[in-house]
Protein backbone atom coordinates (compact mmCIF):
# COMPACT_ATOMS: atom_id res chain seq x y z
CA UNK A 1 0.00 0.00 0.00
CA UNK A 2 2.66 2.32 0.83
CA UNK A 3 6.23 1.76 -0.52
CA UNK A 4 9.03 4.34 0.64
CA UNK A 5 12.53 4.28 -2.01
CA UNK A 6 15.54 5.67 -0.64
CA UNK A 7 13.49 8.80 0.87
CA UNK A 8 15.69 11.80 1.38
CA UNK A 9 14.69 15.40 2.86
CA UNK A 10 17.56 17.83 2.90
CA UNK A 11 16.48 20.90 4.35
CA UNK A 12 19.47 23.95 4.39
CA UNK A 13 21.75 22.68 6.53
CA UNK A 14 20.57 19.25 8.24
CA UNK A 15 19.71 16.10 6.71
CA UNK A 16 16.23 15.61 7.91
CA UNK A 17 15.54 12.40 6.54
CA UNK A 18 18.57 10.03 4.94
CA UNK A 19 17.52 7.14 2.64
CA UNK A 20 14.89 5.92 4.39
CA UNK A 21 13.16 2.51 2.58
CA UNK A 22 9.90 0.39 4.06
CA UNK A 23 7.03 -1.26 2.62
CA UNK A 24 3.47 -1.19 4.32
CA UNK A 25 1.37 -3.76 3.48
CA UNK A 26 -2.89 -3.00 3.06
CA UNK A 27 -4.96 -3.08 6.50
CA UNK A 28 -1.95 -2.74 8.41
CA UNK A 29 -1.24 -0.83 11.38
CA UNK A 30 2.49 0.70 11.82
CA UNK A 31 4.15 2.23 14.14
CA UNK A 32 6.46 4.94 13.71
CA UNK A 33 8.93 5.07 16.27
CA UNK A 34 11.28 7.47 17.22
CA UNK A 35 12.80 10.34 19.82
CA UNK A 36 11.94 13.97 19.28
CA UNK A 37 13.20 15.43 16.07
CA UNK A 38 14.33 12.12 14.37
CA UNK A 39 12.28 12.66 11.12
CA UNK A 40 8.81 11.28 11.54
CA UNK A 41 6.93 14.40 10.73
CA UNK A 42 9.16 15.26 7.72
CA UNK A 43 9.02 11.56 6.38
CA UNK A 44 4.94 11.94 6.68
CA UNK A 45 4.59 15.44 5.12
CA UNK A 46 6.37 13.50 2.60
CA UNK A 47 3.69 11.12 2.25
CA UNK A 48 1.26 13.61 2.34
CA UNK A 49 2.63 15.52 -0.64
CA UNK A 50 2.98 18.47 1.70
CA UNK A 51 6.63 18.53 1.33
CA UNK A 52 8.66 17.22 -1.84
CA UNK A 53 11.53 14.87 -0.98
CA UNK A 54 15.01 15.83 -2.22
CA UNK A 55 15.64 12.71 -3.38
CA UNK A 56 14.41 9.13 -3.27
CA UNK A 57 10.52 8.56 -3.67
CA UNK A 58 7.35 7.00 -2.09
CA UNK A 59 4.33 5.32 -3.84
CA UNK A 60 0.98 5.21 -2.10
CA UNK A 61 -1.81 3.27 -3.11
CA UNK A 62 0.28 2.51 -6.25
CA UNK A 63 0.61 6.60 -6.97
CA UNK A 64 4.28 8.65 -6.85
CA UNK A 65 3.91 11.04 -4.41
CA UNK A 66 5.75 13.79 -6.88
CA UNK A 67 4.44 12.15 -10.38
CA UNK A 68 0.82 12.31 -9.08
CA UNK A 69 0.55 14.24 -6.23
CA UNK A 70 -3.81 14.69 -6.72
CA UNK A 71 -4.23 10.89 -7.00
CA UNK A 72 -2.25 10.42 -3.82
CA UNK A 73 -3.85 12.97 -1.45
CA UNK A 74 -7.23 11.69 -3.02
CA UNK A 75 -6.32 8.39 -1.04
CA UNK A 76 -4.74 9.77 1.80
CA UNK A 77 -5.91 11.04 5.30
CA UNK A 78 -3.50 13.55 7.12
CA UNK A 79 -4.09 14.27 10.86
CA UNK A 80 -1.06 16.53 11.18
CA UNK A 81 0.84 17.20 14.65
CA UNK A 82 -1.93 19.38 15.81
CA UNK A 83 -5.35 19.22 14.51
CA UNK A 84 -5.53 21.73 11.26
CA UNK A 85 -8.78 23.24 12.62
CA UNK A 86 -10.74 26.82 12.27
CA UNK A 87 -11.63 28.32 15.06
CA UNK A 88 -14.62 30.27 14.02
CA UNK A 89 -16.44 27.52 12.27
CA UNK A 90 -18.82 24.87 13.48
CA UNK A 91 -17.70 21.23 14.02
CA UNK A 92 -20.57 19.92 11.68
CA UNK A 93 -19.40 22.83 9.35
CA UNK A 94 -16.03 22.04 9.43
CA UNK A 95 -16.66 18.33 8.62
CA UNK A 96 -18.76 19.14 5.52
CA UNK A 97 -16.31 21.62 4.19
CA UNK A 98 -13.34 19.13 4.67
CA UNK A 99 -15.25 16.39 2.66
CA UNK A 100 -16.30 19.33 0.02
CA UNK A 101 -12.40 19.71 -0.39
CA UNK A 102 -11.63 15.86 -0.50
CA UNK A 103 -14.28 15.87 -3.47
CA UNK A 104 -17.34 14.59 -1.57
CA UNK A 105 -20.69 16.32 -2.74
CA UNK A 106 -24.61 15.52 -2.07
CA UNK A 107 -26.09 12.75 0.13
CA UNK A 108 -23.03 11.24 0.02
CA UNK A 109 -21.53 13.60 1.97
CA UNK A 110 -24.04 14.31 4.54
CA UNK A 111 -23.78 10.15 4.97
CA UNK A 112 -20.27 10.01 5.71
CA UNK A 113 -20.59 13.71 8.06
CA UNK A 114 -23.07 11.98 10.01
CA UNK A 115 -21.03 8.68 9.47
CA UNK A 116 -17.28 10.35 11.33
CA UNK A 117 -19.48 11.98 13.95
CA UNK A 118 -20.74 9.04 15.40
CA UNK A 119 -17.11 6.94 14.68
CA UNK A 120 -15.07 9.78 16.23
CA UNK A 121 -17.49 10.52 18.90
CA UNK A 122 -18.05 13.72 18.32
CA UNK A 123 -21.55 13.87 17.18
CA UNK A 124 -22.64 15.67 20.60
CA UNK A 125 -20.65 18.92 20.24
CA UNK A 126 -21.13 19.05 16.24
CA UNK A 127 -23.02 22.61 16.70
CA UNK A 128 -20.06 24.14 19.02
CA UNK A 129 -17.39 26.40 17.69
CA UNK A 130 -14.15 24.76 16.88
CA UNK A 131 -12.08 27.39 18.81
CA UNK A 132 -14.09 26.06 21.74
CA UNK A 133 -13.41 22.61 22.07
CA UNK A 134 -11.52 20.67 24.44
CA UNK A 135 -7.91 19.10 23.69
CA UNK A 136 -9.58 15.60 23.38
CA UNK A 137 -12.45 16.50 20.99
CA UNK A 138 -10.20 18.61 19.14
CA UNK A 139 -8.08 15.53 18.61
CA UNK A 140 -11.18 13.45 17.79
CA UNK A 141 -12.36 15.90 15.24
CA UNK A 142 -8.78 16.02 13.53
CA UNK A 143 -9.09 12.21 13.31
CA UNK A 144 -12.75 12.84 11.99
CA UNK A 145 -11.65 14.92 8.92
CA UNK A 146 -8.86 12.64 8.36
CA UNK A 147 -11.20 9.45 7.25
CA UNK A 148 -14.00 11.73 6.28
CA UNK A 149 -13.68 10.46 2.58
CA UNK A 150 -13.06 7.05 3.35
CA UNK A 151 -9.08 7.10 2.27
CA UNK A 152 -7.26 3.68 1.59
CA UNK A 153 -4.22 5.11 3.87
CA UNK A 154 -4.39 7.27 7.03
CA UNK A 155 -1.34 8.96 8.09
CA UNK A 156 -1.45 9.66 11.63
CA UNK A 157 1.07 12.19 13.20
CA UNK A 158 1.32 11.77 17.35
CA UNK A 159 -2.47 11.33 17.38
CA UNK A 160 -2.49 10.73 21.26
CA UNK A 161 0.01 13.94 22.04
CA UNK A 162 -1.50 15.92 24.47
CA UNK A 163 -4.10 13.53 25.45
CA UNK A 164 -5.39 12.86 29.05
CA UNK A 165 -4.55 8.63 29.91
CA UNK A 166 -8.43 8.01 29.61
CA UNK A 167 -8.28 10.10 26.44
CA UNK A 168 -5.26 8.27 24.75
CA UNK A 169 -6.94 4.98 25.80
CA UNK A 170 -9.78 5.96 23.40
CA UNK A 171 -7.63 7.23 20.72
CA UNK A 172 -5.73 4.06 20.25
CA UNK A 173 -9.25 2.22 20.74
CA UNK A 174 -10.47 4.38 17.37
CA UNK A 175 -7.17 3.85 15.94
CA UNK A 176 -6.98 0.50 16.30
CA UNK A 177 -11.15 0.01 15.42
CA UNK A 178 -10.18 1.59 11.94
CA UNK A 179 -7.36 -0.74 10.71
CA UNK A 180 -9.48 -3.31 8.97
CA UNK A 181 -11.02 -0.50 6.16
CA UNK A 182 -7.77 1.71 6.14
CA UNK A 183 -3.49 1.19 6.03
CA UNK A 184 -2.55 3.04 9.17
CA UNK A 185 0.58 4.48 9.42
CA UNK A 186 1.05 6.35 13.27
CA UNK A 187 4.27 8.06 14.54
CA UNK A 188 5.06 8.51 17.87
CA UNK A 189 7.35 8.70 20.80
CA UNK A 190 5.68 6.64 23.47
CA UNK A 191 6.81 2.85 23.19
CA UNK A 192 3.60 1.07 24.72
CA UNK A 193 1.38 2.80 21.99
CA UNK A 194 3.60 1.02 19.73
CA UNK A 195 3.25 -1.85 21.35
CA UNK A 196 -0.37 -1.59 21.69
CA UNK A 197 -1.88 -0.43 18.92
CA UNK A 198 0.42 -1.45 16.13
CA UNK A 199 1.54 -4.88 14.23
CA UNK A 200 4.37 -3.60 12.67
CA UNK A 201 7.22 -1.14 13.80
CA UNK A 202 9.43 1.23 11.99
CA UNK A 203 11.92 2.90 14.00
CA UNK A 204 13.96 5.78 13.16
CA UNK A 205 16.60 8.31 14.64
CA UNK A 206 18.17 11.30 13.53
CA UNK A 207 16.74 10.89 10.46
CA UNK A 208 17.69 7.26 9.59
CA UNK A 209 16.00 4.25 9.65
CA UNK A 210 17.43 1.61 12.71
CA UNK A 211 14.81 -0.72 12.69
CA UNK A 212 11.32 -2.10 10.69
CA UNK A 213 9.90 -5.39 12.17
CA UNK A 214 6.85 -6.75 13.72
CA UNK A 215 6.16 -6.14 16.98
CA UNK A 216 6.28 -10.04 17.93
CA UNK A 217 9.57 -10.44 16.29
CA UNK A 218 11.29 -7.39 18.08
CA UNK A 219 9.49 -8.42 21.26
CA UNK A 220 10.55 -11.94 20.39
CA UNK A 221 14.35 -10.50 19.80
CA UNK A 222 13.84 -8.99 23.08
CA UNK A 223 12.59 -12.11 25.41
CA UNK A 224 12.85 -14.97 23.39
CA UNK A 225 16.81 -15.20 23.43
CA UNK A 226 18.17 -14.07 27.02
CA UNK A 227 20.81 -11.85 26.89
CA UNK A 228 23.06 -11.29 29.94
CA UNK A 229 25.93 -9.15 30.77
CA UNK A 230 28.64 -10.79 33.42
CA UNK A 231 30.94 -8.59 34.81
CA UNK A 232 33.72 -10.62 35.91
CA UNK A 233 36.55 -9.58 38.25
CA UNK A 234 39.90 -11.32 40.25
CA UNK A 235 41.18 -10.38 42.97
CA UNK A 236 44.48 -10.51 41.80
CA UNK A 237 44.68 -8.48 38.67
CA UNK A 238 42.91 -9.01 35.64
CA UNK A 239 40.78 -12.20 34.46
CA UNK A 240 41.85 -14.35 31.06
CA UNK A 241 39.20 -13.29 28.75
CA UNK A 242 39.51 -16.68 26.71
CA UNK A 243 39.35 -18.78 30.01
CA UNK A 244 36.06 -17.19 31.60
CA UNK A 245 34.76 -17.38 27.68
CA UNK A 246 35.87 -21.25 27.66
CA UNK A 247 34.03 -21.74 31.18
CA UNK A 248 31.12 -19.94 30.57
CA UNK A 249 30.14 -21.76 27.61
CA UNK A 250 30.61 -25.10 29.13
CA UNK A 251 27.42 -23.69 31.55
CA UNK A 252 24.35 -25.89 30.10
CA UNK A 253 21.90 -23.95 28.23
CA UNK A 254 24.70 -21.13 27.21
CA UNK A 255 24.49 -20.71 23.73
CA UNK A 256 26.94 -18.12 23.23
CA UNK A 257 29.76 -15.93 25.51
CA UNK A 258 31.79 -13.49 24.52
CA UNK A 259 33.78 -10.64 25.94
CA UNK A 260 32.03 -7.54 25.47
CA UNK A 261 34.18 -4.57 27.32
CA UNK A 262 37.41 -4.82 29.69
CA UNK A 263 38.74 -2.00 31.72
CA UNK A 264 41.84 -2.94 33.57
CA UNK A 265 40.47 -5.44 36.29
CA UNK A 266 37.09 -5.22 35.34
CA UNK A 267 35.58 -7.44 32.50
CA UNK A 268 31.97 -7.85 31.26
CA UNK A 269 30.73 -10.72 29.11
CA UNK A 270 28.00 -10.65 27.12
CA UNK A 271 26.35 -13.99 27.54
CA UNK A 272 23.48 -15.31 25.44
CA UNK A 273 20.89 -18.22 26.49
CA UNK A 274 18.31 -20.31 25.11
CA UNK A 275 14.90 -19.47 27.08
CA UNK A 276 15.09 -20.50 30.55
CA UNK A 277 17.14 -19.39 33.61
CA UNK A 278 20.50 -19.74 33.57
CA UNK A 279 21.87 -17.06 35.90
CA UNK A 280 21.97 -19.32 39.12
CA UNK A 281 24.44 -21.40 37.03
CA UNK A 282 26.56 -18.74 35.45
CA UNK A 283 26.54 -17.55 38.97
CA UNK A 284 27.45 -20.51 40.86
CA UNK A 285 30.22 -21.10 37.81
CA UNK A 286 31.76 -17.80 38.25
CA UNK A 287 32.57 -18.47 41.94
CA UNK A 288 33.07 -21.79 42.15
CA UNK A 289 36.04 -20.64 39.60
CA UNK A 290 37.53 -18.72 42.18
CA UNK A 291 36.39 -15.26 40.42
CA UNK A 292 34.16 -11.98 41.72
CA UNK A 293 30.97 -11.84 40.31
CA UNK A 294 30.52 -7.86 40.02
CA UNK A 295 27.60 -8.12 38.31
CA UNK A 296 25.06 -9.71 36.67
CA UNK A 297 21.87 -7.92 35.32
CA UNK A 298 19.74 -8.43 31.79
CA UNK A 299 21.36 -6.90 28.20
CA UNK A 300 17.36 -6.48 26.83
CA UNK A 301 14.31 -7.15 28.05
CA UNK A 302 11.93 -5.35 26.13
CA UNK A 303 10.62 -3.09 23.21
CA UNK A 304 11.99 -0.01 25.47
CA UNK A 305 16.04 -1.64 25.61
CA UNK A 306 16.02 -2.26 22.07
CA UNK A 307 14.50 1.36 21.11
CA UNK A 308 16.98 2.99 23.70
CA UNK A 309 19.73 0.47 22.12
CA UNK A 310 18.80 1.26 18.28
CA UNK A 311 17.81 5.17 18.90
CA UNK A 312 21.09 5.55 20.71
CA UNK A 313 19.54 7.53 23.54
CA UNK A 314 20.61 7.52 27.26
CA UNK A 315 17.66 5.82 28.98
CA UNK A 316 15.89 8.41 30.83
CA UNK A 317 14.96 7.77 34.90
CA UNK A 318 11.47 7.50 34.11
CA UNK A 319 11.93 5.03 31.00
CA UNK A 320 9.59 2.43 32.98
CA UNK A 321 6.75 4.51 33.34
CA UNK A 322 3.92 4.84 30.52
CA UNK A 323 5.24 7.93 29.25
CA UNK A 324 3.54 10.24 28.09
CA UNK A 325 4.90 13.62 27.15
CA UNK B 1 -14.38 25.24 -10.90
CA UNK B 2 -15.75 23.49 -7.85
CA UNK B 3 -13.14 23.94 -5.49
CA UNK B 4 -12.33 28.00 -6.19
CA UNK B 5 -16.10 27.76 -4.93
CA UNK B 6 -15.86 25.53 -2.20
CA UNK B 7 -12.76 27.67 -0.96
CA UNK B 8 -14.58 30.87 -2.05
CA UNK B 9 -17.39 29.99 -0.09
CA UNK B 10 -15.12 29.36 3.28
CA UNK B 11 -13.44 32.75 3.07
CA UNK B 12 -16.41 35.02 3.02
CA UNK B 13 -17.88 32.84 5.58
CA UNK B 14 -14.98 33.61 7.89
CA UNK B 15 -14.71 37.40 7.29
CA UNK B 16 -18.52 37.39 7.50
CA UNK B 17 -18.60 35.24 11.20
CA UNK B 18 -15.70 37.84 12.17
CA UNK B 19 -16.10 41.64 12.77
CA UNK B 20 -13.90 42.30 10.10
CA UNK B 21 -16.16 42.48 7.08
CA UNK B 22 -18.98 44.67 9.51
CA UNK B 23 -15.93 46.70 10.33
CA UNK B 24 -14.78 47.49 6.80
CA UNK B 25 -18.18 48.19 5.54
CA UNK B 26 -19.32 50.53 8.43
CA UNK B 27 -16.18 52.02 8.07
CA UNK B 28 -15.89 52.30 4.19
CA UNK B 29 -19.88 53.33 4.64
CA UNK B 30 -19.24 56.22 6.78
CA UNK B 31 -15.98 57.87 5.11
CA UNK B 32 -17.91 57.89 1.79
CA UNK B 33 -21.16 59.08 2.95
CA UNK B 34 -19.05 62.08 5.16
CA UNK B 35 -17.34 62.68 1.81
CA UNK B 36 -20.49 62.76 -0.04
CA UNK B 37 -22.21 65.10 1.54
CA UNK B 38 -19.57 67.29 2.38
CA UNK B 39 -18.66 67.75 -1.68
CA UNK B 40 -22.50 67.78 -2.71
CA UNK B 41 -23.33 70.62 0.36
CA UNK B 42 -20.63 72.44 -1.63
CA UNK B 43 -21.95 71.65 -5.16
CA UNK B 44 -25.00 72.83 -4.03
CA UNK B 45 -24.17 76.07 -2.48
CA UNK B 46 -21.65 76.94 -5.85
CA UNK B 47 -24.89 76.52 -7.65
CA UNK B 48 -26.98 78.51 -5.56
CA UNK B 49 -24.48 81.78 -5.54
CA UNK B 50 -24.39 81.14 -9.30
CA UNK B 51 -27.81 81.70 -9.63
CA UNK B 52 -28.17 84.41 -6.85
CA UNK B 53 -25.43 86.54 -9.30
CA UNK B 54 -27.87 86.47 -11.67
CA UNK B 55 -25.50 84.57 -14.18
CA UNK B 56 -26.29 80.68 -13.85
CA UNK B 57 -23.23 78.56 -14.87
CA UNK B 58 -23.54 75.67 -16.59
CA UNK B 59 -22.74 72.98 -13.89
CA UNK B 60 -22.37 69.42 -13.95
CA UNK B 61 -22.99 67.11 -11.13
CA UNK B 62 -20.65 64.27 -12.77
CA UNK B 63 -17.95 66.43 -13.48
CA UNK B 64 -17.88 68.25 -10.59
CA UNK B 65 -19.52 65.34 -7.91
CA UNK B 66 -18.98 62.17 -8.85
CA UNK B 67 -15.71 62.12 -10.69
CA UNK B 68 -13.80 63.96 -7.61
CA UNK B 69 -15.48 61.73 -5.03
CA UNK B 70 -14.60 58.27 -6.34
CA UNK B 71 -11.45 59.52 -7.38
CA UNK B 72 -10.93 59.75 -3.55
CA UNK B 73 -12.30 56.93 -2.35
CA UNK B 74 -10.06 54.66 -4.78
CA UNK B 75 -7.36 56.36 -2.69
CA UNK B 76 -9.22 55.47 0.85
CA UNK B 77 -9.40 51.75 -0.90
CA UNK B 78 -6.29 51.41 -0.77
CA UNK B 79 -5.87 51.44 2.95
CA UNK B 80 -8.85 49.11 3.36
CA UNK B 81 -7.21 46.10 0.99
CA UNK B 82 -4.21 45.70 4.32
CA UNK B 83 -7.01 44.52 6.03
CA UNK B 84 -8.92 42.66 3.87
CA UNK B 85 -5.99 40.61 2.85
CA UNK B 86 -3.66 40.39 5.53
CA UNK B 87 -5.16 37.07 7.11
CA UNK B 88 -5.59 35.33 3.75
CA UNK B 89 -2.46 32.95 4.29
CA UNK B 90 -0.98 34.28 7.29
CA UNK B 91 -3.43 32.63 9.86
CA UNK B 92 -3.42 29.50 7.50
CA UNK B 93 0.17 29.22 8.27
CA UNK B 94 -0.23 30.25 11.77
CA UNK B 95 -2.53 27.60 12.91
CA UNK B 96 -1.17 25.17 10.70
CA UNK B 97 -4.78 24.76 8.52
CA UNK B 98 -2.53 25.25 5.79
CA UNK B 99 -2.30 21.66 6.19
CA UNK B 100 -4.62 20.33 5.61
CA UNK B 101 -5.24 22.69 1.93
CA UNK B 102 -2.05 21.10 0.46
CA UNK B 103 -2.68 18.14 1.74
CA UNK B 104 -6.47 18.07 -0.46
CA UNK B 105 -6.57 17.00 -3.58
CA UNK B 106 -6.89 20.20 -4.74
CA UNK B 107 -4.50 22.49 -6.57
CA UNK B 108 -2.79 25.59 -5.21
CA UNK B 109 -3.98 27.86 -7.60
CA UNK B 110 -7.55 26.41 -6.66
CA UNK B 111 -6.75 27.93 -3.18
CA UNK B 112 -4.98 31.26 -4.34
CA UNK B 113 -8.37 31.84 -6.05
CA UNK B 114 -10.74 31.42 -4.16
CA UNK B 115 -9.07 33.48 -1.37
CA UNK B 116 -8.48 36.30 -3.95
CA UNK B 117 -11.92 36.28 -5.26
CA UNK B 118 -13.61 36.22 -1.73
CA UNK B 119 -11.32 39.15 -1.04
CA UNK B 120 -12.41 41.16 -3.63
CA UNK B 121 -16.45 39.98 -2.97
CA UNK B 122 -15.84 41.53 0.28
CA UNK B 123 -14.41 45.08 -1.42
CA UNK B 124 -17.32 44.63 -4.06
CA UNK B 125 -19.64 44.60 -1.45
CA UNK B 126 -18.16 48.08 0.13
CA UNK B 127 -18.81 49.44 -3.55
CA UNK B 128 -22.27 48.54 -3.70
CA UNK B 129 -22.96 50.44 -0.35
CA UNK B 130 -21.53 53.21 -1.50
CA UNK B 131 -23.38 53.25 -4.57
CA UNK B 132 -26.54 53.65 -2.51
CA UNK B 133 -25.55 57.43 -1.75
CA UNK B 134 -25.15 58.00 -5.71
CA UNK B 135 -28.97 56.87 -6.12
CA UNK B 136 -30.13 60.11 -4.32
CA UNK B 137 -28.70 61.88 -7.20
CA UNK B 138 -30.65 60.00 -9.71
CA UNK B 139 -33.92 61.04 -7.28
CA UNK B 140 -33.21 64.41 -7.54
CA UNK B 141 -30.75 65.44 -10.67
CA UNK B 142 -30.16 63.61 -13.87
CA UNK B 143 -26.77 62.90 -13.62
CA UNK B 144 -25.26 60.14 -16.37
CA UNK B 145 -25.15 56.69 -15.25
CA UNK B 146 -22.20 55.14 -18.03
CA UNK B 147 -19.41 56.80 -16.74
CA UNK B 148 -20.30 56.07 -13.41
CA UNK B 149 -20.25 52.35 -14.08
CA UNK B 150 -17.18 52.97 -15.92
CA UNK B 151 -15.61 54.88 -12.77
CA UNK B 152 -16.84 51.82 -10.68
CA UNK B 153 -14.90 49.13 -12.56
CA UNK B 154 -12.11 50.99 -12.50
CA UNK B 155 -12.04 50.97 -8.73
CA UNK B 156 -12.97 47.77 -8.56
CA UNK B 157 -10.17 46.70 -11.25
CA UNK B 158 -7.60 48.95 -8.98
CA UNK B 159 -8.56 47.22 -5.67
CA UNK B 160 -8.07 43.56 -7.51
CA UNK B 161 -4.88 44.32 -8.70
CA UNK B 162 -3.54 45.39 -4.95
CA UNK B 163 -5.76 42.77 -3.27
CA UNK B 164 -3.52 40.23 -5.23
CA UNK B 165 -0.43 41.62 -4.45
CA UNK B 166 -1.70 41.72 -0.69
CA UNK B 167 -2.58 37.62 -0.98
CA UNK B 168 0.86 37.63 -2.34
CA UNK B 169 2.44 39.45 0.78
CA UNK B 170 0.14 37.11 2.74
CA UNK B 171 2.17 34.45 2.16
CA UNK B 172 5.48 35.47 2.81
CA UNK B 173 4.57 35.29 6.86
CA UNK B 174 2.68 33.96 9.33
CA UNK B 175 1.97 37.32 11.20
CA UNK B 176 -0.92 38.76 10.09
CA UNK B 177 0.57 42.11 11.46
CA UNK B 178 3.53 42.08 9.06
CA UNK B 179 1.46 41.16 6.79
CA UNK B 180 -0.90 44.44 7.06
CA UNK B 181 2.40 46.42 7.18
CA UNK B 182 4.19 44.91 4.39
CA UNK B 183 1.01 45.41 1.97
CA UNK B 184 0.38 48.90 3.18
CA UNK B 185 3.54 49.85 2.86
CA UNK B 186 3.16 48.71 -0.97
CA UNK B 187 0.18 49.92 -1.46
CA UNK B 188 1.36 53.84 -0.16
CA UNK B 189 4.26 53.22 -2.48
CA UNK B 190 2.22 52.42 -5.62
CA UNK B 191 0.55 55.58 -5.37
CA UNK B 192 3.25 57.86 -4.50
CA UNK B 193 4.84 57.01 -7.52
CA UNK B 194 2.75 58.83 -9.79
CA UNK B 195 4.22 62.55 -7.52
CA UNK B 196 7.41 61.61 -10.27
CA UNK B 197 5.77 62.43 -12.81
CA UNK B 198 4.07 65.77 -11.45
CA UNK B 199 7.81 67.92 -11.54
CA UNK B 200 10.18 65.45 -13.43
CA UNK B 201 9.67 64.90 -17.30
CA UNK B 202 12.83 62.30 -17.40
CA UNK B 203 12.46 58.70 -18.79
CA UNK B 204 12.95 56.99 -15.49
CA UNK B 205 10.31 59.30 -14.15
CA UNK B 206 7.98 58.73 -16.71
CA UNK B 207 8.46 55.15 -16.15
CA UNK B 208 7.78 55.29 -12.36
CA UNK B 209 5.01 57.48 -12.85
CA UNK B 210 3.81 54.80 -15.57
CA UNK B 211 3.64 52.03 -12.46
CA UNK B 212 2.04 53.74 -10.43
CA UNK B 213 -1.98 52.79 -9.57
CA UNK B 214 -3.33 55.96 -9.56
CA UNK B 215 -2.40 57.00 -12.91
CA UNK B 216 -4.11 54.44 -14.68
CA UNK B 217 -6.86 55.47 -13.06
CA UNK B 218 -7.56 58.55 -14.24
CA UNK B 219 -8.94 57.61 -17.88
CA UNK B 220 -11.94 55.33 -15.76
CA UNK B 221 -12.14 58.42 -13.53
CA UNK B 222 -13.51 60.42 -17.13
CA UNK B 223 -15.93 57.58 -17.68
CA UNK B 224 -13.68 56.01 -20.23
CA UNK B 225 -12.55 52.35 -20.64
CA UNK B 226 -8.89 52.88 -21.99
CA UNK B 227 -7.50 49.62 -22.87
CA UNK B 228 -3.95 50.55 -22.02
CA UNK B 229 -5.26 51.00 -18.52
CA UNK B 230 -7.12 47.65 -17.91
CA UNK B 231 -4.51 45.89 -19.41
CA UNK B 232 -2.26 47.57 -16.83
CA UNK B 233 -4.79 46.52 -13.86
CA UNK B 234 -4.86 43.20 -15.27
CA UNK B 235 -1.27 42.39 -15.65
CA UNK B 236 -0.63 43.24 -11.88
CA UNK B 237 -3.42 40.60 -10.76
CA UNK B 238 -1.55 38.36 -13.17
CA UNK B 239 1.71 39.13 -11.29
CA UNK B 240 -0.14 39.22 -8.03
CA UNK B 241 -1.49 36.16 -8.57
CA UNK B 242 1.40 34.52 -10.08
CA UNK B 243 3.80 35.50 -7.14
CA UNK B 244 1.36 33.66 -4.63
CA UNK B 245 1.49 30.41 -6.79
CA UNK B 246 5.65 30.70 -6.62
CA UNK B 247 5.28 31.68 -2.72
CA UNK B 248 3.28 28.83 -1.99
CA UNK B 249 5.32 26.52 -4.59
CA UNK B 250 8.62 27.55 -2.30
CA UNK B 251 6.79 27.69 1.15
CA UNK B 252 6.73 23.79 0.56
CA UNK B 253 10.79 23.41 -0.51
CA UNK B 254 11.86 25.57 2.27
CA UNK B 255 9.59 24.42 4.65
Amino acid sequence: MISVKQLTKKYARNLAVDHISFEVQKGQIVGFLGPNGAGKTTTMRMLTCFLPPTSGGATVAGFDVLEQPLEVKKRIGYLPESPPLYPEMETGEYLTFVGKLKGLSGAELKKRVDYVCERCAVADVRNKLLGRLSKGYRQRVGLAQAIIHNPDVLVLDEPTAGLDPKQINETRDLIKGLAGDHTIILSTHILPEVEQTCEQVVIITKGKLVATDSVTNLQNRARGAESLLVEVGARDGAVDAAVVVARLQQIPGVSRAQLKTSHGDRSVFEVESQKGFVRGELARAVVQAGWDLNELRPAAVSLEEIFLQLTGAEAPAEAGSKGVK
Amino acid sequence: MRNIWIIWQKELRSYFVSPIAYLLLTMFALIFGWMFWNMLAAFVVYGMESQMRGQPMPMNINEEVIRPLLSNIGVIGMFFVPMITMRLFAEEKRSGTIELLTTSPIRDMEVILGKWLAAVTLYASMLLLTALNLLFLFKYGNPDWKPILVCYLGLLLQAAALLALGTFISTTTKNQIIAAAGTFGLCLMLWLLSWTGSYETSTWAQVLSYASIVTHFESFAKGVIDTKDAVFYLTLIFLGLFFTARSMESLRWRS
